[in-house]
């Protein structure tokens, strides 16, 4: 059997735009569209918007509360929510029990406080590797060594449910405003393949 | 359907290799592939289980050796040419047209409202649910121990095959939602309550193979699973 030949990128850019030309004159698509999109998720939806809602869950256990009740309507009340998030879930980590997120049969991920999900998250190596040796690739492929006495929880997100990690608070944040505290959140820690940062 | 999208437990599929940075699109088409999704929704191509599906039918080799949005793409022309809105003989011909013309301009957009742009940003900030009520009781209970059918399906479904035969304990019950086994394969929402069922790794795994200290949980449609026996 030999191997399809591999389409080179000139050849997909040809073939989007071949789509989309059809589109266009159908008038299902322009390139407006195109650049509002792009807009969106290279400035407005990114993990900028998950970090804020972490910090708000950090210092207010009330509306950390409703975050770990409902993730969706918590998340709303800042203003942040829809497509890919219609039904999030938060994950909260505890001394006890640390969380990773993945998508085994395809690459579903929460947009909306995550933004779109990097390269590596799509591929086939994590998909494979998530559930089969979690603690292995959090130690060797992303250097994140969780000690055996956490167990560690991975959520194959497999329906529309949105996971994603509620990490824990840094130590040597008391009296950290919220802003300050959102800068300690990273995307991974997020994703859970890796550490908050440690304050300044 | 037993395909190669189903990759929860494969091994040897080599370094995952994380960047620590990197931009939202890696090149100017992928912008343009991403948006052709959800217009291509509103243009009743699809719906996002039938989009999965048209992923899912990617040749194994190809699958494997191309990237994310190549698999978009493609489930777009899978739907488009069913549906009679993408003829693939003219998809062909302006390919080879804006290889040999790159910087060929596309054509001038019809929307002089702005309503596709208007989609986008509704969208965006409204998706989709997935969640239905249709007052159907839910047959099973937070704490239940399940085991899941081990059958394999042809067609779409997200019953993964690492988890056919196994058992866990339902950790969280959604409502109902749609089915992807029958909505991916063109036979309506059909809604179905969803759990979260978590498994050991011993379990999914083996005692001998199994990490220590580990759980999976994975979100089952009601007619996946069923009472455990043991």
């Amino acid at each position: 059997m030999s191997a399809p030949e591999r389409a080179t990128q000139a050849e997909i850019a040809a073939r989007v735009k071949a789509i989309e030309s059809i589109m266009i004159e159908k008038g299902l698509m322009t390139t407006e569209a195109v650049d509002r999109l792009a807009e969106i998720y290279e400035n407005e939806v990114g993990p900028q918007l998950g970090a804020k809602v972490v910090a708000k869950a950090w210092s207010d256990p009330d509306f950390k509360k409703r975050l770990l009740a409902n993730a969706s309507t918590a998340c709303a009340e800042l203003g942040i929510g829809g497509l890919q998030g219609e039904d999030m879930v938060a994950v909260e980590d505890t001394d006890d029990v640390h969380h990773v997120i993945v998508c085994t049969l395809c690459s579903c991920y929460p947009w909306p406080v995550l933004g779109l999900p990097p390269n590596w998250y799509k591929m086939p190596q994590y998909r494979a590797a998530m559930v089969r040796s979690p603690r292995r690739v959090l130690r060797e492929e992303f250097g994140y060594d969780v000690p055996e006495s956490v167990e560690i929880r991975v959520w194959d997100s497999s329906s529309e449910l949105r996971y994603w990690v509620l990490p824990q608070r840094p130590a040597g944040t008391d009296g950290l405003s919220e802003d300050e505290l959102a800068a300690l959140v990273t995307r991974d820690s997020m994703i859970g393949v890796g550490p908050t940062k440690a304050p300044a | 359907m037993n395909g190669i999208h189903d990759l929860g437990g494969r091994d040897g599929m080599g370094a995952i290799n994380p960047t620590p940075e990197e931009p939202v699109w890696k090149a100017e088409w992928e912008k343009h592939a991403h948006t052709l999704f959800p217009l291509a929704f509103r243009a009743g191509f699809f719906g996002v289980d039938q989009f999965r599906f048209g992923m899912e039918q990617i040749e194994p080799i190809e699958y494997l050796s191309s990237t994310y949005y190549e698999h978009w793409v493609h489930s777009v022309i899978h739907h488009g040419v069913r549906h009679n809105q993408l003829d693939p003989a003219e998809i062909e011909k302006r390919t080879q047209y804006y290889l040999e013309n790159p910087d060929a301009p596309l054509p001038e957009g019809k929307d002089p409202d702005g309503e596709l742009t208007a989609f986008i940003d509704w969208a965006v900030a409204n998706g989709v649910a997935a969640g239905r009520d249709t007052g159907k009781k839910p047959k099973f209970s937070v704490g239940d121990r399940v085991t899941v059918v081990a059958d394999a399906p042809k067609g779409h479904t997200r019953k993964a095959g690492y988890i056919r035969g196994k058992t866990g304990v339902i950790d969280l019950a959604h409502g109902e939602m749609i089915y992807p086994d029958t909505a991916g394969n063109d036979r309506g929402e059909a809604p179905e309550h969803v759990y979260t069922v978590r498994f050991t790794n011993e379990e999914l795994w083996g005692a001998e193979e199994a990490e220590p200290n580990g759980s999976i949980t994975f979100d089952v449609w009601e007619p996946y699973i069923v009472p455990a026996t043991s």
